[in-house]
């Protein structure tokens, strides 16, 4: 299954992302091996070289380390992996406000809102 | 050497009025996949004609790994034509043994592997073929070949979009990565995704030859979007 990309974005970024986010969920673990630039360029669908840049820049934020031998795996520094988790949960808490703010929602109604929703979640 | 293909001043004049080809200077990498988009009559096939050597440009010059267009370059570069040039009464197998005879650099275990991939009976005669799975075998034979360039002339046209994402994929898992893959096509939203760079042609002349993620980030917009904005009629 090809990777759903946005059309209006640079490609090699969304990689970027995308990575980034398998790596901080855990689906490739911490120290864990990762595939070869063309084996997920042929499952993203999508340009090898491209793919290969994407690896370049996880490579030089320190998340993934290339091995002469071994291939490319996931940083051992779980610091870091929770410091770029940190970062990703702090972009999407900013990017809901904003949204919510254009909903004319205020910060207090804002939480009520959230702990009512996270309520219904334990319920069902 | 990073340089694949050297274009100077090129120009193919059918006649006074009609200029096809109007003195295009470009040079190409290795290494790339790189698309080559414009307007119907903007020239795309005539520039592949005269890479191919099919066609004898009016002026200028082309080079592929440093050599003119002859016998030497038309053994390095697969090219897969715009239509059909097999014979509708030859089986596949009898069209691989001409491919082998033909082209050194031709691979008959990857072709009939991929042929097997896509339970595509080789004994299958070339006519009775439906046009999606023709399209798949004359894509399945360029790609078996070693070149260093591969030119392919709307290689996804007349295809389901099943069809064309395999065709995508073959592209990507077969390239070697000293090899160009230059592909010409209308179909920009289904390939943009596995291009680096792009060619824009108009009335002959070359508009522009940059990065796809270049015009993503310069212009917020796809590089399907960016090419309607410049040829809105």
């Amino acid at each position: 299954m090809a990777w759903d990309l946005d059309s209006d974005r640079p490609i090699y970024a969304q990689l970027v992302e995308r990575i980034q986010m398998q790596i901080v969920s855990g689906y490739y673990p911490t120290g864990g091996k990762l595939p070869s630039v063309r084996e997920l360029a042929s499952v993203a669908a999508v340009n090898p070289n491209t793919m290969q840049k994407a690896f370049a820049e996880l490579e030089r934020m320190g998340l993934i380390i290339t091995q002469r031998t071994n291939g490319r795996t996931v940083t051992e520094d779980k610091d870091m992996i929770n410091s770029i988790r940190q970062k990703l949960a702090k972009t999407h808490v900013e990017d809901f406000f904003i949204k919510m703010k254009e909903l004319g929602y205020t910060k207090s109604e804002i939480i009520a809102l959230l702990e009512q929703s996270d309520e219904r979640e334990t319920e069902a | 050497m990073n340089e694949l293909i050297e274009i100077v001043g090129l120009t193919k004049a059918y006649d006074d009025r009609s200029v096809a080809v109007n003195n295009v200077t470009i040079t190409l990498p290795k290494g790339k996949i790189i698309g080559l988009l414009g307007p119907n009559g903007s020239g795309k096939t005539t520039l592949i004609k005269m890479l191919n050597g099919l066609l004898t440009p009016t002026s200028g010059s082309i080079k592929i790994n440093g050599a003119y267009v002859g016998v030497q370059s038309k053994a390095r570069v697969a090219y897969l034509p715009d239509r059909t040039y097999l014979a509708g009464n030859k089986r596949i197998n009898e069209v691989l043994g001409f491919f082998e005879d033909f082209y050194a650099d031709f691979s008959r275990e990857k072709a009939e592997e991929m042929l097997r991939s896509l339970n595509i009976d080789p004994t299958t005669k070339m006519k009775t073929l439906s046009k999606g799975t023709k399209e798949k075998v004359q894509l399945i034979l360029v790609m078996s070949r070693n070149a260093d360039l591969y030119i392919l002339d709307e290689p996804i046209a007349g295809v389901d979009p099943a069809a064309r994402d395999y065709i995508l994929r073959t592209i990507i898992n077969n390239y070697n990565p000293e090899a160009t893959v230059l592909i010409s096509t209308h179909l920009i939203s289904d390939v943009e995704q596995v291009l680096d760079e792009v060619i824009f042609m108009r009335y002959g002349q070359l508009v522009l030859y940059t990065s796809v993620d270049n015009i993503r980030e310069k212009h917020g917009k796809s590089v399907d979007a960016y090419f309607r904005e410049v040829f809105a009629c």
